[in-house]
């Protein structure tokens, strides 16, 4: 009986100069098969110019219900934002 | 369509007073137009009906590579071959989309692939016809994945991220498919009168399963309504239906073909074609496993997963053998 194989979480640099994105995931035996898989699954059409593969297991992840405590501090922190400060007219572009 | 009739196992649709506060909450971030990511609470039955849903859409992907498959060998040209099998090949990408996307609702793969080989997951019924001329890869292009196509761009917009992220990329890609079947069919009908005689044939095969792809009429069904509800249904099936018939009966015009309906007429009052009435007896025999080509399907695939299984156990006893490798030189180092 086969057990299934792990599943692998893809990123993909678009362009040059952009950052990897992850575009979704798939299942593959090994790193080197994943990157083969991720190549045929995930960028038939150029959508690519490198690919990252990560075991989905590797990755952590915040709870969504840790959402509020974990995200509230900075909404608190508005003066972060550069519209928190009026700057008149007559000082021109700031 | 490719998710033909999926239920929902509400008995009707709740108000929003009805709810208690964790599932009122939920439904409200989706009439506000949110997306529900995966480790997100939801109701069970939002995560049941949308493993039935994607999986019959992830099924339907891969089995309706097998009527295609069948003109690769066969096709006319190497150019057109190379096309097929690009197409082909997209039909495997969507299906593994898909998968993914039902995976993160907590169903393994292998369940997925299970419920297929039972017979106990469905699959689109429009695979279980056969493909008996170069004219039908023509037809399934220009029809079918026209069909899908009107399923499925409202689907970009579904409530659960990862559908609507896999419906995003699947639509990019599937104005190819049919357009590379109209192509198909425009050569033919200006080539011989057997020829152009074979393209209507096709058509006349194809255009009633392709009419029942969007499910029987669902005005009534609680199983829409509470779809709708929860945003990863978004038009009724005669909608969509009859948008599909508008949009292809000039494109069956402009080839000189006759749509196999006597009942079609343009209606001005209400802006669209009056059609006739799908065998609906037709279509719940091929879901139950009755149609021409039922048997032939399942049995390919799971013959393919059977054949295959020394091929991925292979694979797995590489991939720990490398591993134990790795961390055996790295022990050493130490
Ligand atoms: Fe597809
Ligand atoms: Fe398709
Ligand atoms: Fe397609």
């Amino acid at each position: 009986m086969s057990s299934e194989w792990p599943l692998w979480e893809v990123f993909i640099r678009g362009q040059h100069g952009l950052n990897h994105r992850h575009v979704g995931s798939l299942h593959a035996p090994d790193a080197e098969m994943a990157i083969n898989n991720a190549r045929d699954v995930y960028t038939r059409r150029n959508e690519g110019v490198s690919i990252w593969v990560v075991r989905s297991s590797d990755i952590a992840a915040s709870s969504p219900s840790e959402k509020g405590p974990l995200f509230e501090p900075s909404n608190a922190k508005v003066y972060r934002h550069p519209t928190f400060f009026d700057i008149p007219d007559e000082v021109g572009h700031m | 369509m490719y998710a033909q009739m999926v239920k929902t196992d509400a008995p009707r649709v709740k108000t929003l007073d009805e709810m208690d506060p964790q599932e009122r909450s939920f439904q409200e971030r989706i009439d506000q137009g949110q997306k529900i990511e995966p480790k997100e609470w939801m109701p069970e039955g939002y995560r049941k009906t949308l493993i039935r849903q994607i999986s019959q859409h992830a099924h339907s992907e891969i089995v309706g590579q097998l009527p295609e498959g069948n003109w690769i060998t066969r096709a006319p040209t190497l150019e057109r071959k190379a096309i097929l099998l690009a197409k082909v090949q997209d039909e495997a990408g969507h299906g593994l989309y898909l998968y993914c996307a039902a995976e993160t609702l907590g169903i393994s793969r292998d369940e997925m692939y299970e419920q297929l080989h039972s017979g106990k997951a469905k699959y689109s019924s429009i695979f279980n016809y056969p493909t008996l001329t170069w004219a039908d890869i023509g037809a399934i292009g220009w029809l079918v994945d026209g069909a899908a196509i009107m399923n499925q761009v409202p689907l970009q917009r579904c409530s659960y991220g990862p559908y609507s992220r896999a419906m995003i990329r699947i639509c990019k890609e599937e104005s190819f498919h049919q357009r590379q079947g109209f192509d198909i069919l425009m050569k033919m009908v200006k080539g011989t009168p057997a020829q152009k005689a074979m393209v209507q044939d096709a058509l006349n095969r194809w255009w009633w399963p392709s009419l029942m792809m969007f499910g029987p009429s669902d005005d009534a069904s609680v199983h829409s309504a509470q779809s709708m509800a929860w945003k990863i249904k978004q038009n009724s099936n005669d909608e969509l239906r009859q948008k599909f018939v508008d949009q292809t009966v000039p494109q069956a015009e402009y080839l000189g073909l006759t749509i196999p309906d006597p009942k079609l007429e343009w209606n001005e009052e209400k802006g669209g074609y009056d059609f006739g009435e799908p065998d609906w007896n037709e279509f719940f025999e091929v879901l139950a496993g009755n149609g021409p080509c039922n048997a032939e399907r399942l049995g390919a695939r799971r013959k393919a997963w059977a054949d295959g299984a020394w091929f991925r156990d292979g694979l797995t006893a590489y991939a720990e053998k490398q591993a134990a490798r790795r961390a055996g030189n790295e022990a050493a180092a130490e």
